[in-house]
């Protein structure tokens, strides 16, 4: 069990700079979740930690110690690789056991340890085979084994479940979840996928361009983003970002969309919004944020909006309509028979105490 | 539409195709097939006219010779110096292959210029090589034949091997590397096991080159380490040839390769196939 201290990191390929100045502390037994889009350096820092590359500026603390002068071998942590990375001229049996084997560990002690991971992973039919004799969910487990069985102070998955369609993509988050129920050792677990960071994480870091833009709970992250750039990457579908303008409306602030249109802002926005009257923001409205009106009263923060449905995308659970605010095209998320046709007039109520205000031109989030 | 008992158009050629096909082999056999012949062969018989396809009856007179004189030693020089350096060429250029893979070792113009020394005519350098043997007292001896094939050969293994362990999933090692492997356990215990298919390809190129090289064999060896090419030239005499020995000689020098290619040609086939689009 150990805790990761990540301090002034840096990494340079020749001229990119991967890895940007990250200050990053992971509690022990916290299961950390790095996510960002392709190139923001999330897996660059991963392998910093294992020791496959080493930084150029800053330290690797795990357990309180150093470690940037040590070698993988030496920093006892277990990794997960995304193509599996199973030796094809071992059997199962053997690639888990492999870690044990260079550690020299005596025989009783490997047969029994293999025999529980592939027990804790229901593999234990598949110990003879050779991984190209396994589908590649069971390939996946047997890479999972093969970390856990070692028993290692810190576990690095490095997009494990990419290569997996998505219903088995599904199943094994699940069992990647409760394994660290399970074995409660402290997990940092790289993704682009945000569905996976949010379903998976104690603790988002989302990183772009090197850096970290935020970190935090999950729903932190999700419900109150720093950035637009938060703001657009998590979620699915998307937010809605519509460009207006703020203007004083009686005690009150309201946006008048660029596109057309108007809506006033709830008291607990307005009061953040002191003095931005003139000024030009992008509203951000979650499509989960949108519901049906009932015909009752609105509660407080909630305002009406009569629109047009012009796509419909149901799911099954639930439908997600197009809509226009303000001449942009939004998607609302609704319960699935809230629309039957394409062109139905309908009756929205939007929770603006959860909208999210952003400065178009810095991209930060100011209210 | 087919008529009657005429074979469809199909049929025909690819009955033709087989037909050429056979003719073809049988083309290319006949040499072996008359050299064995040779071997098994009385001075006499070698000698009829018009020639015997097939001997009387099965003799290896011409065997018994080689051995009785002692010139089967040759084979087993050759076998020595083929396979010995084979080893080294094996091992080091593996080595230097990783390296130039995994490390950018040189940056990315080494390995070009490694395999154009492949390409240096033998024959363009084997007279300066002859007078540093003979400064050194290398000529003649074991190690001087070793030395020379290993770095010969070497060029080619690091170019052939480098392909090969290109194509190793960087994962496997880095996974091993966590594990608690060092680099070197890495390379014996992953790469190795990985590049086989490759390795044994190699390996068997690099023998042959060693057992069928004649020039740097007839310059740099006297009487110690006469390697099997050079005493098999023994037998042209200015005024007559012993065909009997020089078959039975060349039998002998074409078993071990055919044997080898023989039990390798799993591995053969796909080491070649494997190296083919990698470079």
């Amino acid at each position: 069990m150990a805790d990761v201290k990540l301090s002034g990191l840096h990494k340079y390929y020749g001229n990119v700079h991967a890895v940007r100045g990250i200050d990053l502390t992971i509690a022990d037994g916290e299961f950390a979740v790095l996510v960002g889009p392709s190139g923001c350096g999330k897996s660059t820092l991963l392998r910093t930690i294992a020791g496959l590359e080493d930084p150029n500026e800053g330290t690797i603390a795990i357990g309180g110690e150093i470690v940037n002068d040590l070698r993988p071998r030496e920093r006892n942590i277990a990794m997960v690789f995304q193509n599996y990375a199973l030796y094809p001229y071992l059997t199962v049996y053997e690639n888990i056991a492999f870690g044990l084997r260079a550690r020299k560990r005596p025989d009783a002690e490997i047969r029994s340890r293999v025999g529980e991971a592939a027990e804790m992973l229901g593999i234990g039919n598949l110990l003879g085979r050779y991984p190209r004799q396994l589908s590649g969910g069971q390939r996946q487990r047997v890479a999972i084994g093969r970390a856990i069985v070692r028993k290692a102070e810190l576990f690095l998955f490095d997009e494990p479940l990419s290569n997996l369609d998505a219903q088995l993509r599904d199943e094994m988050r699940t069992e990647i979840k409760r394994l660290h129920h399970e074995i409660t050792t402290t997990m940092i677990y790289v993704t682009h996928d945000q569905v996976e960071a949010m379903t998976l994480a104690d603790r988002i870091v989302l990183l772009r361009d090197g850096k970290i833009e935020q970190q935090g709970a999950p729903l932190e992250l999700f419900e109150r983003p720093r950035t637009e750039f938060v703001a657009r990457f998590l979620g699915s579908p998307s937010i809605n970002l519509i460009p207006a303008k703020l203007v004083a409306a009686e005690r009150r602030v309201a946006a008048i969309f660029d596109g057309g249109g108007s809506i006033t802002l709830p008291a607990s926005k307005s009061a953040a919004l002191d003095g931005a009257a003139g000024r030009a923001v992008l509203l951000g409205i979650r499509p989960q944020h949108f519901s049906r009106a009932g015909g009752g009263p609105l509660r407080d923060g909630f305002v009406s909006y009569s629109t047009v449905a012009d796509l419909i995308q149901p799911t099954g659970t639930r439908t997600f309509i197009t809509i226009k605010i303000g001449g942009v095209d939004a998607i609302a998320e609704l319960q699935a028979h809230d629309v039957e046709s394409h062109g139905q007039k309908i009756e929205l109520a939007i929770d603006l105490n959860r909208a999210v205000l952003i400065d178009p031109g810095t991209g930060s989030v100011i209210a | 539409m087919r008529l009657g008992g005429v074979p469809s158009r199909k049929t025909r050629v690819l009955a033709l195709r087989y037909l050429g096909a056979a003719a073809l082999t049988l083309f290319f056999l006949f040499p072996v097939y008359w050299l064995f012949m040779i071997s098994f062969k009385t001075p006499d018989e070698i000698y009829h006219v018009p020639p015997l396809w097939v001997p009387s009856h099965i003799q290896f007179s011409n065997y018994y010779v080689l051995f009785k004189d002692g010139d089967v030693w040759a084979i087993a020089n050759s076998m020595i110096v083929a396979g010995v350096s084979s080893f080294f060429a094996i091992i080091l250029g593996t080595l230097c292959a990783y390296s130039l893979a995994r490390f950018n070792t040189g940056g990315d113009n080494l390995a070009m210029w490694i395999i154009s020394q492949r390409m240096i005519p033998p024959i363009a350098v084997v007279f300066p090589i002859f007078l540093v043997y003979v400064y050194f007292g290398l000529v003649d001896g074991f190690f001087g034949l070793v030395l020379l094939y290993t770095a010969f050969n070497l060029p080619y293994v690091i170019w052939m091997m480098r392909g090969y362990i290109v194509d190793v999933p960087l994962e496997l090692e880095e996974s091993a590397l966590v594990d608690g492997l060092s680099r070197w356990d890495v390379i014996w215990k992953v790469v190795f096991p990985m590049v086989r298919p490759g390795l044994v390809a190699t390996s068997v190129f690099t023998f042959v080159f060693a057992w069928n090289d004649f020039i740097f064999a007839l310059v740099l060896t006297r009487t110690e380490v006469i390697t099997f090419p050079v005493q098999l030239t023994h037998y042209f005499g200015g005024q007559s040839n012993f065909w009997a020995k020089i078959a039975a000689m060349s039998v002998l020098g074409t078993l071990p390769i055919f044997v080898a290619v023989t039990m390798m040609q799993r591995y053969l086939v796909r080491g070649i196939s494997l190296g083919a689009v990698k470079g």
